[in-house]
């Protein structure tokens, strides 16, 4: 059946008649992306992304000091020709501290986005799917969570847990999933009748399988947005425990403690404070511009036909 | 094939309770092809909800090849002989799964083998070609959506078809088609059809009985014949064939 001569690759991808399975993928995939590059502030947070990815992966090779080693003589430097951001209250290059601490922040955003929203996923889902007592019992547990202020409650799981980097990513999972529950449990209720779910049932499909193939693809999308907007919350959130001393413990070049150890100097020694504050204001617009564009690509509401 | 005695569906709970249908009973021989028509909301559709087992809030008896079916489960082997096309092709398939994904899956829940064989089988019989396998629903026309449905619900080889309106939702040239395309399956394949309609001329074309329903009751069982020739004996029966017979000038 190959006898179709397409005029280009990107004739071949944007076919109305895909050939195969592959095909069919690829070309879903590529009309995403096109929707997505049309979007230029989209694309302007994704380059910063992948920027501050590569810097994360090369921080030892990219970093022109370490970013631990003290030279007390040599502090509280304006950004100058030796150190370009300035030093810190123990001679620290600032600049190597947020090369290295780009991991750190990565670390925190991608666990705890990869935790909240599977959490907040299957807990939705499953209520909204089964109703009845179960959806009670699951959604008053969401209300408890959500009754409470997010750092509140996670300054509260960090003291009982300990302090340090692994239980406030723990901590700021644990406080984040009800919004996600709440979203998947609406988008399952909205698509639990549905004629094709009908259908798949008169085909004998059980409910795992309901749930799982046909129910989580249509909430999965509008919830990768949701996390990619919130992502800059996450970020705010984990340099908020970090500030308050009770995520990443010194030396350890966490954004917020940064911000944290600028703080007394903050009116003569501007810069040991801005410089991890435009730090994480970048990285958070980047994902807000990201989750935008994400939303003109996934969200089947704001999708056109 | 289908026999239907006293069924009762109601939604909701006393003092909201709606009957939707009330003491329904009709029966459907091997091959035949039974209309159920009356106007929105006389519970037409509910009944083969019903069946289906989609409405668990029913009682009286419901008879499918001989097998009595309760409540709301159903087993391997009345999948196997039931399946019903739904009246909104927009709704009824799934927006992120293509057809090819649509037909496999169900051809493995009904243990199927030679997937992909079956497939193109499926396709040439609704009249889709193979350059329809890997679309996804929003590639596709209500017609062309209609027709997938109907593939899905032949793919397990059914005996018995219930058709929840299946043209209304498509206009009018689509239609015919459509109707022509379930008029050679049900030639082909010997099928027995449970068509809902609300128009008697769809139906007329396309059932040999009919059962006329009003606010949930069935009011008349009649031939198309009886229908054709002015054979009706119930007044509402002969209001439904005068409407439909278009307004006359006073």
């Amino acid at each position: 059946m190959s006898d179709v001569q397409y005029q280009s690759r990107r004739d071949w991808l944007l076919t109305d008649a895909p050939q195969t399975r592959r095909q069919a993928r690829l070309g879903a995939i590529y009309q995403g992306w096109l929707t997505f590059r049309a979007n230029k502030l989209a694309m302007f947070g994704l380059v910063i992304l992948i920027l501050l990815i590569v810097m994360a992966i090369f921080a030892p090779l990219l970093a022109p000091y370490s970013p631990f080693s003290q030279d007390l003589t040599n502090r509280l430097q304006p950004p100058g020709a030796a150190n370009w951001l300035g030093t810190d209250h123990l001679g620290r290059d600032i600049m190597s501290r947020l090369i290295h601490g780009s991991r750190i922040t990565l670390f925190i955003v991608g666990t705890v986005a990869l935790i909240a929203p599977i959490i907040g996923l299957f807990v939705g889902t499953v209520a909204g799917f089964a109703g009845g007592w179960v959806d009670q019992v699951l959604m008053r547990i969401t209300d408890i969570f959500l009754a409470f202020p997010k750092l509140i409650l996670a300054l509260a799981f960090v003291a009982a847990l300990g302090a340090g980097i692994g239980n406030a990513v723990l901590a700021l999972a644990i406080t984040a999933w009800p919004p996600y529950a709440r979203l998947a449990r609406a988008e399952t209720l909205t698509i639990r009748n549905a004629d094709f779910i009908a259908a798949a049932r008169l085909q004998g499909a059980g409910p795992m399988r309901l749930l799982i193939g046909h129910i989580w693809p249509l909430c999965i999308s509008s919830l990768i947005v949701r996390v990619a907007l919130d992502m800059a919350g996450i970020i705010l959130s984990a340099a908020g425990l970090g500030f308050l001393g009770l995520g990443a413990q010194p030396p350890m070049p966490e954004w917020g403690a940064m911000i944290s150890d600028g703080r007394t100097y903050i009116l003569d020694f501007w810069w040991v404070a801005a410089m991890p504050g435009l730090a994480i204001f970048i990285v958070s617009l980047a994902f807000n511009l990201l989750g935008d564009g994400l939303r003109d690509v996934l969200d089947p509401k704001g999708a056109k036909e | 094939m289908l026999t239907v005695t006293d069924l009762n569906v109601w939604f909701g709970y006393p003092p909201d309770r709606v009957d939707a249908v009330k003491a329904a009973s009709f029966t459907v021989a091997q091959g035949e092809s039974f209309g159920l028509v009356g106007e929105s909301g006389s519970g037409k559709s509910t009944i083969l909800r019903a069946i289906t087992g989609l409405i668990d809030t029913w009682s009286g008896q419901i008879e499918v090849a001989g097998q009595a079916v309760a409540g709301r489960k159903r087993d391997r082997a009345f999948h196997k002989t039931v399946q019903m096309v739904f009246q909104d092709p927009y709704a009824s398939l799934h927006p992120r799964h293509s057809v090819d994904r649509v037909l496999s899956e169900t051809l493995k829940l009904q243990g199927m083998d030679d997937i992909d064989g079956r497939i193109s089988r499926l396709l040439n019989d609704v009249g889709l070609g193979k350059g329809f396998r890997f679309r996804y629903p929003h590639q596709l026309s209500g017609g062309q959506r209609q027709r997938v449905a109907i593939a899905r619900a032949l793919a397990a080889e059914p005996k018995l078809l219930l058709l929840d309106e299946p043209t209304s939702a498509l206009d009018v040239s689509v239609q015919a088609e459509i109707l022509n395309l379930l008029t050679d399956l049900r030639a082909e394949h010997g099928l027995t059809y449970v068509m809902v309609s609300h128009d008697l001329a769809v139906v007329g074309h396309m059932c040999d009985r009919l059962a006329v329903m009003r606010g949930g009751r069935i009011e008349e069982i009649m031939t198309v014949d009886q229908l054709r020739h002015a054979g009706a004996t119930q007044d509402y029966t002969r209001h439904l064939i005068a409407a439909s017979a278009g307004y006359e000038r006073s």
